[in-house]
């Protein structure tokens, strides 16, 4: 099961050009395993949001060899990347991001308008990620009418509709109170368990990163430590 | 995916449905006014043409005066015409079917202390047969009647319905001015000439009677001549031109005090002149499409800032940038044909509503509406081109940290 779904090898990321140029990554190496829970942590212009912006295929290295399933990512252009983030990852945001006026089951739907579904097949496949998030009764609601934590619910249903191998959660409870905070993390950890999704969460919250299995801590654009933690009932062997 | 798209786009358009009003209404008034004018237009050209037609397409009007719309001309009136005239042409000239002398005047009607201002003309029977215009019932001017300048009188339907309603007026009389007249003949109904003139609105009397009891004089005003089927109306032309030159004394050289016109001549200056103002209004009404083009755009470049975050997660969610581009693309001209459709709908309701009040027929032309439609289609993709592409260029991280 050890098998690795993304390798970063020596990735370096540099913004701007010349004098005022600014390298956010100084040669990054990870692996994350399929069905692993990580959290990345760090403060902040540690490079751990550009690091989430190349695993997400939203931005591409400066230099260095990245690999999702076996592709190799830093050469895809645009449309390529787009379609990897349309057939294998979910992003969950800490803003949530849901469009305004339109209902939970619309926005849950999105993806599949792109992946081509038809109306029926839309349907049934979003109300299924919404009563996996448990929100079915709230299908019809618009993200206005919903509390921050039922927000980012739908927001997680978004992003696990096309059943992604990676869920991206950039502090997907940096916007809730701890409550809702514990209950999003569980959804996270039920559907890293269930599912076997690879979860790749930021977070500034240690208790957060407690529920992760494997713990990187980002400083000055380098990986500073790994930590392997072992918790009950995770879907990673030890 | 088009259709996926269109989906898009319409809830798009629903989730603001002010502002997409508001955003369209150029376009609606635009096309609103192309097709109302045009159509319009259409209906005063068909109008015309039918009028003239209507007078059958081989009929010379012969009038006094310099030329058609060029007003009395030269100080001093020019002669009218005499009944020696009509006879003259008629003898002397081949191939001419019918010869109507006519004077005019206006008079009120009146039969049972009900009053009807209308026109008088003063004619004869070649008057029906150079017009082609049937009775309805009764019988037209005998001989003698002709000759005697008898008050006897042809009426068009619109006397008929106005002083004698239920009443069936053959044999009737009625006061026109100061004399009793009788009725005895009714013209088949006519309707409205392309002029928004009621054609039915005559009373036809003997050209005696106009001249002795209305206009107190001999003088014809206006000759309208009907040439033969197989003979040629333009050789007719000339040898009445000449004809006309001889009686009324005119030197080779001098400009003629009378005018000949054939109805194709008349049709065409109308029709022509009335294609030229139809011309003009549409421009000025496509103008005004051009304007609601860059309204579409101008909205439509606020929606892209607007809705920043949202491409930033479309694009995330794995959109492809030409599926945005597409997106965009396809909610203007969206905008842009839902404004074409209310722009038709709307011209369709003023052109009937209007058509009565302008005395214009209504003729439903498909063409304009499909052009107008099109036209409108075509702005929206070329106004909402460069906005589209926008979205579809924005980099995701950043339309995604976008406030």
């Amino acid at each position: 099961m050890a098998e690795p779904i993304i390798r970063l090898d020596r990735i370096t990321k540099t913004f701007g050009s010349g004098p005022t140029a600014f390298q956010a990554l100084k040669g990054v190496d990870l692996t994350v395993e399929r069905g692993d829970f990580v959290a990345v942590m760090g403060a902040s212009g540690s490079g751990k949001s550009t690091t989430m912006n190349i695993l997400g295929c939203l931005d591409v290295p400066t230099s260095g060899r990245f690999w999702f399933r076996d592709v190799r990512v830093e050469s895809l252009d645009r449309d390529q990347r787009a379609l990897l983030r349309r057939r294998y990852l979910g992003f969950v945001f800490q803003g949530f991001n849901l469009l305004a006026r339109t209902s939970a089951l619309e926005n849950v739907e999105l993806p599949l308008l792109y992946r081509g579904e038809d109306k029926q097949a839309r349907h049934a496949i979003a109300m299924a990620a919404l009563d996996q998030v448990g929100l079915a009764p709230w299908a019809g609601h618009s993200p206005a009418e919903l509390s921050g934590g039922q927000q980012q619910r739908v927001a997680i249903a978004r992003a696990i509709v096309t059943s992604p191998d990676v869920l991206l959660a950039d502090e997907p409870t940096g916007n809730l109170d701890s409550e809702r905070s514990i209950e999003i993390m569980e959804l996270l950890t039920e559907l890293n368990v269930k599912r076997g999704i690879t979860v790749i969460m930021v977070t500034h919250e240690p208790e957060m990163a407690d529920f992760a299995h494997t713990i990187v801590h980002f400083k000055d654009g380098l990986v500073e430590r790994i930590d392997q933690r072992h918790v009950a009932g995770s879907g990673v062997p030890a | 995916m088009l259709g996926t798209t269109l989906i898009l786009a319409l809830r798009e358009i629903r989730r603001h449905l002010l502002r997409s009003f508001l955003t369209i209404l150029g376009i609606v008034i635009g096309v609103a006014a192309v097709v109302t004018m045009v159509t319009l237009g259409n209906g005063a050209t068909a109008a015309v043409k039918e009028q003239i037609s209507s007078l059958g397409s081989n009929i010379l009007m012969v009038r006094p005066g310099q030329g058609f719309g060029r007003g009395g001309g030269s100080g001093e009136a020019p002669p009218p015409f005499v009944m020696a005239d009509l006879d003259a042409i008629r003898d002397q000239i081949g191939g001419v079917k019918a010869v109507a002398g006519q004077a005019q005047a206006t008079a009120v009607a009146v039969r049972n202390a009900q009053n009807w201002s209308t026109s008088i003309n003063g004619t004869t029977n070649d008057y029906f047969v150079a017009q082609n215009w049937t009775l309805a019932s009764g019988r037209l001017f005998s001989a003698a009647e002709e000759s005697a300048g008898k008050a006897v009188c042809v009426i068009g339907n619109t006397i008929v319905a106005n002083l004698f309603q239920g009443v069936d007026p053959i044999g009737q009389r009625f006061r026109v001015k100061d004399i009793s007249c009788e009725v005895i003949g009714v013209l088949a109904t006519r309707g409205q000439g392309g002029f928004g003139n009621d054609q039915d609105d005559v009373v036809v009397m003997p050209i005696k009677t106009v001249q002795r009891r209305f206009t107190g004089n001999r003088d014809i005003r206006a000759i309208m001549v009907a040439v033969d089927d197989g003979y040629d109306t333009a050789s007719v032309q000339a040898s009445l031109e000449s004809l006309l030159r001889e009686r009324r004394h005119l030197t080779p050289g001098t400009p003629a005090n009378f005018n000949v016109l054939d109805t194709k001549q008349i049709s065409d200056a109308v029709s022509g002149s009335t294609k030229v103002l139809t011309g003009l209004l549409g421009a000025v009404a496509a103008v005004s499409l051009i304007v609601g083009g860059i309204g579409i755009m101008n909205i439509m470049l606020v929606s892209v800032t607007e809705r920043t975050r949202e491409i930033g997660i479309r694009l995330a969610i794995g959109a492809l940038g030409h599926e945005v581009l597409l997106q965009f693309l396809v909610e203007a001209v969206a905008l842009a044909c839902l404004g074409g459709v209310i722009g038709i709908i709307i011209a369709f309701v003023a052109t009937i509503s209007l058509a009565p009040v302008l005395g214009v027929p209504f003729v439903f032309d498909p063409a304009i509406n499909i052009v107008a439609f099109v036209f409108s289609a075509l702005i929206g993709v070329v106004f909402g081109y460069f906005p589209a592409r926008r979205a579809a260029a924005l980099n995701p991280i950043e339309a995604l940290r976008h406030e």
